[in-house]
C-alpha cells in the first residue's frame, strides 16, 4: 500500500498509450471500465440469443431454427447472461467503487487484477468459439444436468475449460476485493461504516470463494465420465446421475445471491440520497444479507424437488427456503422505510432503483411460491419458472446494475448524460420487460414446460405478447449504449457531489476522480459514513 | 405481413381474454385444480400462498406508492431525520415467520399425503426414452395378469407439422404436440401407483391434471401415485429437458370406467399373444419391410430421419451406412447394444424379436441400401441366448 501511495501523482505520461495500456494496465478504474465494457458487450451478444429464442417462439411450430440449436441458445444465452454480464458487469462495480467508497489509493492486488479481467476474453472465446464446432455448441442446459450433457459432441471440453477459466477469474477477484477491504481501509472507516455496496461485495466475495471450487470439481467429473472412463454419474457404471444436481446446485443456489447482493448494495446507495434521508436500519441490513448468504448453503435441493427425495429431506429443504423470505422481507421493508418521510426525486438511477424494489419483490413472491415442496411440483421445470428468476435476475440484478451505471456515469466521465434520454430508455425498458416476462407466470401455470422450441396452441397467444414485449426490450437496450457512448464523449461538467442528496467518501473526489483515488487516506468519522 | 398477423392475432388474443368472460379458459391463465385429490390438494395451497403475496404486495407497495405521491421534493416534503427503528424491525420481523408457519402447516400436510404411495391397486412403470415414454403394467390390479407394455410416441399429424418448416399449420392439427399413438388406460377411483425410471437421460413425466410431476432418471426408481376421480383425458409433456425433441414427447393418460379398463386389458394381452406367435413362424420379406417401416418411423426416424440421411454429424446416416450396409451380424449387433456413450440406445430390451428382424431388414433394403438380406425373428432369438 505504501507503495502505492508513494507513486501517487496525476502524471502519467509515462504510461503506455493505447491498446497497451489497457492490456497492461493495474490501475482499478482502468480494470473496472474493462469489466463494465465487457458486460455490455456481452450483454447484447447474450440479448440476440434471447431474440433468436423469442423470435422462434412468436409461433407454434418450427419456423428459423432446428431444435438442436434452440438449445444451444437458451444453453449459451444463460451461460452468457450469468458468467458475461451479471458476475463481470458486478465486478467491475466493485472496481470503480470500492477503493473510492473506502478511501484507498487503489485495490490490494492490483496485477492480479488485471489478470483476473483477462482471462475472460479467453473463456469467453472458447465458450462462443464452441458454437462453431462441428454438432453445433453445448445443448444440455446451463445446469449441465448428465447424463445429457455428456451426450455434447466436440464442444463439452470447451464449455468445462471455459467454466474452469471463468471461475478461476472469479475467485482472483474475490481475493482482491477481500483483502482490498480488509486491508485498504482509510482511517476512521470501520467495518459498520462501510458503505452498503461495499457490504455487499464483501459477503458475495466469500460467496465466490466458497462455491466455485464446488462447480469446478462437478464439471471436472463431467469430463472424466466422457473421456477418462469414469463413472461418477453413470448409472450403469455404479454411479449416481442425481449426484452431479446435489453438487451443482450446492454452488448453484449461492450463485442467485452472488448475482443479486451486489445489486442489493447498488439499491442501497440510491435509495438513500434521492429520498434525501439516510438508509433505514443500515445495522439490520448488513445482518439481513449476512443471514442470507449463509442460509444460501442450505437450500439447494428445492432446484431439485422432483428428483425424489425422503420426505424429510423435502421438508427440511422446504423449511430451509421459507426462512430466507425473512431476511429478504427486512431489505423490502428498509427499502420502503427509507423512501418513507423522505424529499424524494426522481432522476433516472431513482427511478431503476424503486422499479427494482417493486419487480424483484414480485420475483420474490414467486420465489416463495416455488419454495413450498407440493406446489413446486406442478411448477418445476415450466415457465412459470423462467419468469421468477427472470423477475429476480433481469428487474432484479441487471436493473440494479443500471441504475447503478446512471447513478455513477458523471463521476466516472465527468460528464451528465442525457436525462431525457435516460428516462426513455427507463419507461420503455420497465413496460416491456413486463410485457416480456410477466405472462409467462400464465404459460407455466397452464403448463407450458421451459426449454422447448414449440408449443401447443393454446400458449400462442401470451408467446406472441412475451415476444414482443422481448423485441421492444432488447431494441431500447441500444439507447442506453448509445446514451453511455455520447456521455463518454462529453456532455454537461458533473459537479464533485453530482447529487444533492449523495454522501460518501467517493462523491468528494473530482469527476472524473484522480487516477490514484485517495492518496493521502482521508479522515472518515460517523458523521461522513452515515448522513 | 408476418408483423400485421401477428399483431391481429395478439390485439384479438387481448381483447378476447378482456371481454369474453366464458373464452377465458381457453387463454390459460391459472393452474388446472386436475381431477385427483392430491391435485386439488395442491391448487388450494397454490392459490392460499398466491393470495398471501397480494395482500403483502398491496400493503408494501401500498406504503411505497403512497410515499413516492406524499414524499417528493416537488410538493415540498422535507426529508425526517429517522434511521432506524428497533420497534418496527422486531415487527416486521415477527409478522412473516408468523405467517411463514401458517404456509408451512398446510404444505406440510400435503407433502405428508403425496409421499404416501403404499397400498396401491394398480403399478405401473413409466420409463423415459430419448424422445418416447414406455409404459409397463407391472401390476395392472384387479387380480389381472400383468407384465406388458408399450411405447407412446407423438402422433403422426403433429409429427409432421413440427418438423423444421413443415408448411404445416400446426393450428389446423387436433391437440398438436398433445396427442399420442397409444395413450396410457388407466381406471377411475383406483389408487395407482407410478414407477417412474428412465433408459437414456433424465426426463420428467408431468400431467397436470394429476398435480405433480416426477423426474425420471437412469438407474433410479420414483415412487407416485394418483386416484383419478373422473373419466377424461388429460395431457402433458416431459418436463426436463432431455436432448433435441424433448418438446415432443407429450404424455397422454385416458382415464376410463373399470369395464372399459378390463377391456382394454383383455385386448393387450390378446396382442401380446400374437406378437410371441409371431415370433415362432418365418416372415416374407414384404411383411418384414411393411413392419419393419413402422418401427423405423416410430422409433429410429427421429434421429436417423425418414430418409435414412441422418443429421451428421451427431446422427450418422443409414444411407450407404457402413454397418447398416455391411455384415448382417454387425448390424443386428449395434441395434441391439447400441453404442454406449452415444445417443444410439439399445434396443435389444426395447423391442420384441419380429420388429427388431423388420427394422434391421427395413434399414438394410431401404434408403438406396440393396443387400438384399432378410433377418428373421430366429435370428434374433438366436442371438438373445
Ligand atoms: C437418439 C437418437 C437415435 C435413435 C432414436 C436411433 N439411433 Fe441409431 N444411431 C444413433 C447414433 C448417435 C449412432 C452413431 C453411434 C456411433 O457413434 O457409432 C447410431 C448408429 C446406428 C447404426 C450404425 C450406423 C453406422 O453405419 O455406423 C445403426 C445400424 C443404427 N444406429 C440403427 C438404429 C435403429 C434400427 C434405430 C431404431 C430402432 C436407431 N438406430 C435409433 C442415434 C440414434
Ligand atoms: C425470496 C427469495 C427466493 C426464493 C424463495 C427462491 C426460490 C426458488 C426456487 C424454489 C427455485 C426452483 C424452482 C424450480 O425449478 O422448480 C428457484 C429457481 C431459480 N431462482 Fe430463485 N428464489 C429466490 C430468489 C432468487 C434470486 C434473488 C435469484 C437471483 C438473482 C434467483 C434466481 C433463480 C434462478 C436462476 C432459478 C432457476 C434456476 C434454473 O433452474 O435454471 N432466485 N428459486
Ligand atoms: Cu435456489
Ligand atoms: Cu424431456
Amino acid at each position: 500500500m505504501s507503495q502505492a501511495v508513494a507513486h501517487g501523482h496525476d502524471d502519467h505520461s509515462h504510461l503506455p498509450a493505447g491498446w497497451k495500456r489497457w492490456l497492461f494496465t493495474t490501475n482499478h478504474k482502468d480494470i473496472g471500465t474493462l469489466y463494465l465494457s465487457f458486460a455490455l458487450i456481452m450483454f447484447f451478444i447474450g440479448g440476440a440469443m434471447a431474440m433468436i429464442i423469442r423470435l422462434e417462439l412468436l409461433e407454434p411450430g418450427v419456423q428459423y431454427v432446428d431444435p438442436t440449436f434452440f438449445n444451444s441458445m437458451t444453453t449459451m444465452h444463460a451461460l452468457v447472461m450469468i458468467f458475461g454480464v451479471v458476475m463481470p458487469g458486478t465486478v467491475g462495480f466493485a472496481n470503480w467503487l470500492i477503493p473510492m467508497m473506502i478511501g484507498s489509493p487503489d485495490m490490494a492486488l492490483p496485477r492480479m487484477n488485471n489478470w483476473s479481467f483477462w482471462i475472460l476474453p479467453f473463456a469467453f472465446t472458447l465458450l462462443l468459439g464452441s458454437l462453431f464446432l462441428p454438432g453445433g455448441g453445448p445443448a444440455g442446459g446451463w445446469t449441465m444436468y448428465p447424463p445429457l450433457m455428456l451426450q455434447t459432441g466436440f464442444a463439452l471440453p470447451f464449455v468445462i475449460f471455459a467454466v474452469h477459466f471463468l471461475g478461476a477469474s472469479s475467485i482472483m477477484g474475490s481475493i482482491n476485493i477481500i483483502a482490498t477491504i480488509f486491508n485498504m481501509r482509510a482511517p476512521g472507516m470501520t467495518f459498520m461504516r462501510l458503505p452498503l455496496f461495499v457490504w455487499t461485495w464483501l459477503i458475495t466475495s466469500f460467496l465466490l470463494i466458497a462455491t466455485i471450487p464446488v462447480l469446478a470439481g462437478a464439471v471436472t467429473m463431467l469430463l472424466t465420465d466422457k473421456y477418462f472412463g469414469t463413472s461418477f454419474f453413470n448409472a450403469a457404471g455404479g454411479g449416481d446421475p442425481v449426484l452431479f444436481q446435489h453438487v451443482f446446485w450446492f454452488f448453484g443456489h449461492p450463485e442467485v445471491y452472488i448475482l443479486i447482493l451486489p445489486s442489493f448494495g447498488i439499491v442501497s446507495q440510491i435509495l438513500p440520497t434521492f429520498s434525501r434521508k439516510p438508509l433505514f436500519g443500515y445495522e439490520s441490513m448488513v445482518y439481513a444479507t449476512a443471514s442470507i448468504a449463509f442460509l444460501s448453503f442450505f437450500v439447494w435441493a428445492h432446484h431439485m424437488f422432483t428428483v425424489g427425495m425422503p420426505l424429510a429431506g423435502e421438508l427440511f429443504f422446504m423449511y430451509a427456503t421459507m426462512s430466507i423470505a425473512v431476511p429478504t422481507g427486512v431489505k423490502v421493508f428498509n427499502w420502503v422505510a427509507t423512501m418513507w418521510r423522505g424529499s424524494m426525486t426522481f432522476e433516472t438511477p431513482m427511478l431503476w432503483a424503486i422499479s427494482f424494489v417493486v419487480l424483484f419483490t414480485i420475483g420474490g413472491f414467486s420465489g416463495l411460491m416455488l419454495g413450498i415442496t407440493p406446489a413446486d411440483f406442478q411448477y418445476h421445470d415450466t415457465y412459470f419458472v423462467v419468469a421468477h428468476f427472470h423477475y429476480v435476475l433481469v428487474t432484479g440484478a441487471v436493473f440494479g446494475m443500471i441504475g447503478g451505471v446512471y447513478y455513477w456515469l458523471p463521476k466516472w466521465t465527468g460528464h451528465m448524460y442525457d436525462e431525457t434520454l435516460g428516462k426513455i430508455h427507463f419507461w420503455v425498458s420497465v413496460i416491456s420487460v413486463n410485457l416480456l416476462f410477466f405472462p409467462q407466470h400464465f404459460l407455466g401455470l397452464a403448463g407450458m414446460p421451459r426449454r422447448i422450441p414449440d408449443y401447443a396452441v393454446q400458449f400462442t397467444e401470451w408467446n406472441q405478447i412475451s415476444s414482443i414485449g422481448g423485441f421492444v426490450f432488447g431494441a431500447s437496450q441500444l439507447i442506453f449504449l448509445y446514451l453511455i457512448i455520447r456521455c463518454i464523449r462529453g456532455g454537461a461538467k458533473a459537479t464533485d457531489q453530482v447529487w444533492e442528496g449523495a454522501h460518501g467518501l467517493e462523491w468528494t473526489l473530482p469527476s472524473p476522480p484522480p487516477y490514484h483515488s485517495f492518496t493521502t487516506p482521508p479522515q472518515v468519522t460517523d458523521a461522513v459514513a452515515h448522513s | 405481413m408476418l408483423l400485421t398477423r401477428i399483431m391481429k392475432r395478439v390485439l384479438a388474443g387481448a381483447a378476447l381474454s378482456l371481454f369474453m368472460g366464458e373464452t377465458r379458459a381457453d387463454y390459460a391463465l391459472n393452474m388446472p385444480r386436475g381431477v385427483t385429490p392430491l391435485s386439488q390438494d395442491i391448487y388450494d395451497l397454490h392459490m392460499l400462498i398466491f393470495w398471501i403475496c397480494c395482500v403483502i404486495g398491496v400493503i408494501v407497495f401500498g406504503a411505497m406508492f403512497w410515499s413516492i405521491l406524499q414524499h417528493r421534493k416537488s410538493t415540498g416534503a422535507v426529508a425526517a431525520k429517522f434511521h432506524h427503528s428497533t420497534k418496527a424491525e422486531i415487527v416486521w420481523t415477527i409478522i412473516p415467520v408468523l405467517i411463514l408457519v401458517a404456509m408451512a402447516v398446510p404444505a406440510t400436510r400435503t407433502l405428508v399425503r403425496i409421499e404416501q404411495a403404499g397400498d396401491a391397486d394398480i403399478t405401473i412403470k413409466v420409463t423415459g426414452n430419448q424422445w418416447k415414454w414406455r409404459y409397463d403394467y407391472v401390476n395392472p390390479g384387479f387380480g389381472l395378469d400383468g407384465g406388458f407394455g408399450f411405447f407412446s410416441v407423438l402422433k403422426d399429424d403433429s409429427n409432421q407439422a413440427r418438423q423444421v418448416r413443415s408448411g404445416i399449420d400446426p393450428r389446423t392439427v387436433e391437440h398438436y404436440l398433445l396427442d399420442v399413438d397409444k395413450p396410457l388406460v388407466v381406471p377411475v377411483n383406483t389408487k395407482i401407483r407410478f414407477l417412474t425410471t428412465a433408459s437414456d437421460v433424465v426426463h420428467a413425466w408431468w400431467v397436470p391434471a394429476l398435480g405433480w410431476k416426477r423426474d425420471s432418471i437412469p438407474g433410479y426408481i420414483n415412487e407416485s401415485w394418483a386416484i383419478i376421480q373422473e373419466p377424461g383425458t388429460y395431457r402433458g409433456q416431459c418436463a426436463e429437458l432431455c436432448g433435441k425433441d424433448h418438446a415432443y414427447m407429450p404424455i397422454v393418460v385416458k382415464a376410463v370406467t373399470q369395464d372399459e379398463y378390463f377391456d382394454f386389458i383383455g385386448e393387450q394381452m390378446v396382442a401380446a399373444a400374437s406378437e410371441s406367435a409371431g415370433a415362432d413362424r418365418e416372415w416374407n420379406k414384404d411383411e418384414l419391410m411393411e413392419k419393419g417401416g413402422q418401427v423405423y418411423n416410430t422409433f429410429c426416424v427421429a434421429c436417423h430421419q425418414a430418409n435414412g440421411q441422418g443429421l451428421p454429424p451427431a446422427f450418422p446416416p443409414l444411407a450407404g451406412g457402413a454397418i447398416s450396409t455391411g455384415p448382417v451380424d454387425g448390424h443386428i449387433e449395434r441395434v441391439m447394444n447400441g453404442k454406449a456413450g452415444t445417443t444410439m440406445a439399445a434396443f435389444g430390451p426395447q423391442l420384441g424379436d419380429v420388429d427388431l428382424a423388420a427394422v434391421i431388414t427395413y434399414e438394410r433394403n431401404s434408403f438406396g441400401n440393396s443387400t438384399g438380406d432378410i433377418v428373421q425373428p430366429a435370428a434374433i432369438r438366436a442371438v438373445r441366448k
